[in-house]
């Protein structure tokens, strides 16, 4: 009885003991290190997996911040988090971060139901890209918003509506995090991500039409015509196209109303306000 | 005719409304305006080398082909050059036009007007391909690709079967039919050119099993030539699909991604042949085309006419006596796969197999319900795939998974949402999910 006893203690004891040598050769050999930095990173980023930064998700984009160099650290900018966020993963790794103007989503149409009235009957899929593969789109325009809203289903953050009284997608600054989801999937290229200046202001043509003036006016009432008056006002406007061009870089402060007074069918559009000032409740 | 072929996946069976399929053709004569757009084809738009004022004949070059794929355009009509400009097209995007002013008939030099049929080969093997390219012929089925590319072949392949596509399996479209019946010896004959340039002897003409009489005469004439060949197919849509045909014909599949040619194969449309007969024999560039106009009967009289390019859909349509103020919908093409149009004043190209016509209540699409996942779209598609799949992944913006669900081999047959008992809009999501895979390349 004892002799079975103590075989058994020894075979079973033997095979553990070989097993956790074994295992524990292996799991040396074949370890992947984690480096500790990546997991930091990871841990101060905001999850929301958006893409924006251009990676993949969060943990990538931890993952080239952790194996980033002093000079191209400087290129990765996590948008939802923005400089807080950046701030912190420059503590991290010993940077220096340095601060980003301030971002948000603008769309570069002003064709609004009752600029550009709706004159096809579509009755494909209520759906922007497929509205822009199939046919010229309800207003005509051939580069106007399809008013569809694919930008509205592909925003995370919700910052994206369709007005009820325009059909066009507004913009909400304060949640709009500039990781570009509409950009990309806006079929015409309507949205631009655009630094809001230091007073909380913007000035930008909201207009893609590249037809000849009298025939995207007879598209759109709001269209821009190419007249070329704003370039008179700012040097720094070009004109091509027959589309006008705002650079980002002009004060809106100094041009803005400016701009907006001289155009003459309103394709600019000039903010005072971008950001709502929060309350303190 | 025991051994009707068809190919073996999927399809669906319509009805085939061929209202004009046994009216001659009508000449529809030369409209006072006339406006030739440079792009009909796949591919680069051609390079405009003539000028507002210019005086043109019939068959005078107006834009040459750009470098790549490209296809001469030439003047339909004789005339003066009023305006180069920027037109509505059918899907209401602009198109750059070439306006003339018509007058009388003239014809370009070297043109032969005649309808005798001219039976023997004479020329060398360039001077057919040099012709063929000169010509600009486009595939006329509906694609525009350029035909000379298509019969040059790549060194490294080799072409075993030419399959001549007579099937139209698109309902109301007759235009292929009413050639086949009235021009068979001159497609016959169009068919041996082409297997001279493919150099082989072995060309099938494909014809649906509803155009007894076409079969009837062409199975005749092939009699007399050696290496021209009838196959009677079975009434099934899409069997008029290049990889449907090829399926069914040859029972080679092309795998997918990969073009006909891989498989040994080069399918030409019945109308493409006539306009090779055409442009070797007779001289004639491609400029004009067997157009059908039909529809509701009771606001168009059906019919089928030879137009000439760049003739405005409008004009087509008075020939036809189409009440205009009914029209809810009017198709650049066939029910199925046609271009819904946004105006009527478009112009006819060389792609364009026919108008339709519908009033509204054969027009208006019936109210989406929810998928009720019974399988009747995997069940007909010609393709294999899984519409219901692709569409309720796009429903969520869900990309991921479109490639491996090989949305980029739909052929846009709509046979899905034909079929679709909820009247989900398929066809949509399957061109979202090409677009998008297509975006993430």
């Amino acid at each position: 009885m004892s002799d079975i006893f103590w075989l058994n203690i020894l075979i079973i004891g033997g095979i553990a003991l070989c097993s956790a040598i074994l295992l524990h050769i292996t799991a040396k050999k074949f370890s992947i290190p984690t480096d500790v930095k990546e997991d930091q990173i990871d841990a101060v980023l905001p999850q929301a997996n958006c893409g924006g930064c251009g990676f993949a998700g969060c943990r990538d984009f931890a993952r080239a911040c952790a194996h980033s160099t002093p000079t191209n650290f400087s290129t990765l900018y996590c948008p939802v988090g923005k400089s807080d966020v950046m701030q912190k993963v420059s503590r991290i790794l010993g940077y220096n971060a340095q601060a980003r103007k301030e971002t948000c989503a603008v769309l570069h149409c002003n064709g609004s139901c009752q600029a550009a009235p709706q004159k096809i009957n579509y009755e494909g899929l209520k759906n922007c890209r497929v509205a822009h593969l199939t046919t010229v789109g309800e207003s005509e325009c051939p580069d106007g918003c399809l008013r569809f809203g694919d930008c509205v289903s592909v925003c995370q953050f919700g910052a994206l509506s369709i007005d009820k009284d325009t059909g066009l997608p507004v913009v909400d600054a304060n949640k709009c995090t500039s990781c570009g989801a509409c950009v990309n999937i806006c079929p015409r290229h309507l949205f631009e991500i655009r630094p809001i200046s230091e007073n909380n202001q913007q000035v930008y043509v909201a207009c893609q039409n590249k037809q000849k003036g009298a025939v995207a006016r007879k598209n759109c009432k709001n269209a821009c015509i190419a007249c070329k008056k704003c370039a008179l006002i700012c040097p720094e406007i070009t004109i091509e196209n027959n589309l006008s061009d705002i650079p980002s870089s002009i004060s809106p402060q100094e041009f803005g109303q400016k701009l907006k007074e001289t155009c003459p069918t309103g394709a600019i559009i000039y903010q005072t306000q971008v950001k709502r000032e929060k309350k303190n409740v | 005719m025991c051994n009707k072929k068809t190919f073996s996946l999927g399809g669906i069976h319509l009805n085939k409304h061929k209202i004009s399929a046994l009216s001659p053709i009508q000449e529809a004569g030369v409209p006072p305006l006339v406006y030739i757009p440079v792009k009909q084809h796949i591919g680069a738009p051609a390079q405009i080398i003539v000028k507002v004022g210019d005086k043109v004949k019939i068959g005078t070059l107006l834009a040459k082909a750009n470098e790549g794929i490209s296809a001469n355009v030439h003047s339909s009509v004789a005339g003066e050059i009023k305006k180069i400009e920027e037109i509505e097209a059918e899907n209401g995007y602009s198109e750059q036009v070439i306006t003339i002013q018509t007058s009388a008939d003239e014809y370009e030099e070297g043109i032969d007007n005649s309808e005798e049929i001219n039976n023997d080969i004479p020329q060398s093997l360039e001077e057919i391909k040099e012709l063929i390219k000169s010509a600009g012929i486009v595939g006329m089925g509906g694609a525009g690709f350029p035909t000379p590319i298509k019969t040059s072949i790549p060194e490294n392949k080799s072409v075993q079967y030419l399959i001549i596509n007579g099937i139209e399996c698109e309902p109301y479209l007759t235009a292929d039919g009413a050639l086949m019946l009235e021009k068979p010896e001159q497609i016959v004959i169009g068919a041996k050119i082409l297997n001279k340039v493919l150099g082989i002897q072995n060309a099938i003409i494909a014809i649906d099993e509803n155009k007894p009489q076409a079969i009837e005469k062409i199975t005749k004439i092939t009699k007399r030539y050696i290496g021209v060949n009838v196959a009677v197919c079975k009434s099934k849509y899409p069997q008029g699909g290049e990889k449907q045909l090829i399926t069914a014909i040859t029972g080679r599949e092309v795998p997918s991604g990969r073009l006909p040619i891989d498989v040994g194969c080069v399918v030409q449309n019945v109308a493409t042949v006539f306009a090779v007969y055409e442009a070797v024999m007779k001289h004639k560039p491609l400029y004009e085309r067997i157009v059908t106009v039909s529809g509701d009967t009771s606001i168009t009289t059906a019919g089928n006419y030879r137009t000439r390019i760049g003739t405005p859909a409008e004009y087509l349509l008075d020939l036809a006596q189409t009440d205009k103020s009914k029209i809810s919908k009017l198709l650049f093409g066939g029910p199925m796969m046609g271009t819904a149009a946004t105006n009527l004043h478009s112009p006819i190209n060389k792609k364009t197999g026919g108008l339709l016509v519908l009033q509204a209540q054969e027009a208006t699409k019936p109210d989406e319900s929810c998928c009720i996942r019974c399988g009747k779209c995997a069940e007909v598609c010609p393709v294999g795939l899984m519409p219901f799949a692709i569409a309720s992944n796009l429903r969520r913006n869900n990309t991921a998974p479109l490639k491996a669900l090989h949305v980029a081999d739909c052929i846009e047959c709509g046979s899905c949402a034909y079929t679709c008992p909820a009247k989900v809009p398929l066809l949509d999501y399957c061109k979202l999910g090409k677009y998008e895979v297509h975006k993430q390349k």
